[in-house]
């Protein structure tokens, strides 16, 4: 990709341009101010619910009540983050902070149980021949696109006895069921991509399966893993019907199930939920932005949610 | 090299690999099946019992009872009609805006990065934060959208999106389709992506406008993404639980309560265990045969 290059191909443009008669060049303009015309009538569409989120959360209570509306704020506050981050001041600025945190533990450690368990079986699947393997990765990705509501009753039996009910722990392992099938699956195929010929050389050379896994393979996945890792974190992020019905007070609920909790009351700034809304959005949004070649790849790759 | 000192070593191989496959898939059999087994078969069971407390005691056996009385309940019809709704509409409205947006991302032009950037972000936002936004925009006295049509005179007083029980249906589908349809874009466009530009050039060559082409060539090509894109969405859009329970809560008159919530009010809040089992599995069987569609269509697409 010269400078040279780009060039050439400008001055091939500008040579074409003109060559080509009026009404053919009309078109093409027609058709550019088309093109830029949707892109941004589609950027607005997409931003402006955020947009309004944002101004929400800092716009002072009697701004966001007035009517007509003032879409610009007059009084623009931060306390409300504030709040959040510095505690004290009000009942949900205190729940949203202690479900940021537990939302982040929760995820945190179930996907990298399920990536440590799940990578190991998506190789076996990927590389090895055995009885079962095709039912066995069809049953796994069957178990991942299960319904939650077909299981929480009897799981919610079984934590009461085990006293996990409302603990980060007992979330985990919730979490680590539907995450692990969804790394088998992905990483399988992430596997494939990677040539057997690397793996076999290394083998020759003396290394055993498993040093040739952990020397040769899993270093050269590193991109398929931290995709997976990322749809993984977003998957235990988004997570609600489980973390609703397993977890009731600060010690484990999580910021969807929190922002849920408050969006029924009336009785609650609505700035402050927005202030959660956001806190709770920024995440996967900067993972989305910052990752954007890695989660696109993995979207078409069948990494679907 | 004998043939038979070959297959020996190949059964050996063979051997070894399944020992080794074991080793390696333990742990997650272990993690998933650990955690799911037992609740799966338990629910299976509860599903054949008169169940209607969390406590354990002796419970009628009704057999497939439950089942019958979920089938022959109108109210479980009326949820099925409404997630039906629900599902058709707003997947089909995911898959034709994905594919114009789709096809706009696949323009060569300046600032198509910046684009890109701005779809994937109402993928990304939680489905939770996405139902609040949406609830707060739709707010009938401080909402920005009765803010908005008024101040342009499109509407002349607020009205309440959420307040009757079909506009309510429409209005969160609304919100869904504005969440789901970057998927949508983002696998139309990795298939855009894998059509080689020779066949466009080809036709353009040929003659065919725009229109020939994108109906002769582009759509016929991206068929099994289409179909991927409407099972994937169908399967999500028939388990939709989260968007209703923040939004609605399965309100005004039972107007959104689609199947999936109206399961976990049956067990949650009704304290039917028996029935709400059986309604689970029903749905689950819905969604697996779905699922079995979807592998289908990817065992076409990559070797597994």
């Amino acid at each position: 990709m010269g400078g040279a290059a780009a060039a050439s191909r400008v001055s091939a443009r500008r040579a074409r341009r003109r060559k080509v008669d009026p009404r053919v060049r009309r078109r093409r303009a027609t058709y550019w101010v088309f093109v830029y015309g949707a892109a941004i009538v589609v950027s607005l569409i997409i931003l402006a619910p955020f947009a309004w989120l944002l101004i929400s959360s800092v716009a002072a209570p009697r701004d966001l009540l007035a009517r007509p509306l003032r879409w610009i704020p007059e009084h623009v506050t931060f306390s409300r983050y504030q709040s959040i981050f510095h505690g004290g001041l009000n009942d949900a600025a205190d729940t949203f902070r202690a479900a940021l945190v537990n939302s982040a533990i929760v995820a945190g450690s179930s996907v990298a149980i399920s990536l440590a368990v799940g990578t190991l079986g998506a190789y076996a699947f990927a590389r090895l021949r055995f009885p079962g393997r095709r039912a066995g990765l069809l049953l796994m990705l069957s178990t991942y696109m299960l319904p939650p509501i077909a299981i929480v009753v009897p799981l919610y039996l079984v934590m009461v006895q085990l006293h996990l009910l409302d603990t980060r722990l007992g979330l985990i392992l919730v979490y680590c069921s539907f995450i692990t099938p969804f790394v088998l699956w992905i990483m399988s195929g992430h596997f494939r991509t990677i040539p057997r010929e690397l793996e076999d050389a290394a083998r020759v050379d003396g290394c055993s399966r498993m040093g040739a896994l952990f020397r040769v393979v899993l270093p050269l996945a590193r991109p398929g893993i931290l995709a997976t890792a990322l749809f993984g974190f977003l998957l235990a992020w988004d997570e609600f019907l489980y973390a609703l019905i397993f977890t009731s007070t600060t010690h484990s609920k999580t910021i969807p199930v929190a922002i849920a909790e408050f969006t029924g009351r009336f009785t609650v700034d609505f700035g402050m939920i927005a202030t959660g809304g956001v806190l709770a959005a920024v995440p996967p949004l900067l993972i989305a932005f910052v990752f954007q070649r890695y989660i696109v790849g993995g979207l078409s790759a069948g990494a679907i949610k | 090299m004998s043939g038979l000192r070959l297959r020996e070593r190949l059964a050996r191989r063979l051997r070894r690999d399944g020992w080794a496959a074991l080793a390696l898939l333990v742990p997650s059999l272990a993690v998933v099946f650990g955690i799911i087994l037992y609740p799966l078969l338990r629910t299976l069971w509860t599903s054949l019992f008169d169940v209607n407390s969390p406590f354990p005691g002796h419970y009628p056996f009704v057999g497939l009872g439950n089942y019958r009385r979920t089938l022959a309940n109108p109210d479980f019809w009326a949820a099925v009609r409404r997630t039906s709704y629900f599902t058709v509409v707003s997947t089909f409205l995911e898959l034709g805006f994905g594919l114009l947006l789709g096809l706009l991302m696949n323009v060569r032009f300046k600032g198509r990065w910046i684009l890109r950037s701005i779809v994937i972000l109402p993928w990304a936002l939680p489905t939770i934060v996405n139902g609040t936004m949406w609830r707060w925009i739709y707010n009938p006295e401080y909402g920005a959208l009765n803010a908005l049509l008024t101040q342009v005179h499109i509407l002349p007083h607020y009205r309440s999106w959420l307040g009757s029980p079909f506009l309510a249906l429409n209005m969160v589908i609304v919100a869904d389709v504005w969440k789901n349809t970057p998927l949508a874009a983002f696998l139309i466009l990795a298939g855009l992506q894998t059509i080689p530009r020779e066949l466009f050039e080809a036709a353009r060559v040929d003659g065919a406008g725009p229109i020939r082409s994108f109906v002769n060539i582009t759509l016929p090509l991206l068929t099994s993404t289409i179909l991927v894109i409407l099972v994937v969405r169908t399967i999500e859009a028939f388990k939709v639980f989260d968007i209703i329970y923040v939004m609605t809560r399965g309100g005004p008159a039972n107007g959104t309560q689609t199947v999936a919530y109206y399961a976990y009010l049956q067990a949650f809040s009704n304290q039917l265990f028996g029935y709400g089992a059986a309604l689970a599995y029903l749905i689950a069987l819905f969604i697996l045969g779905f699922a079995v569609i979807y592998i289908r269509l990817l065992r076409q697409e990559v070797e597994f």
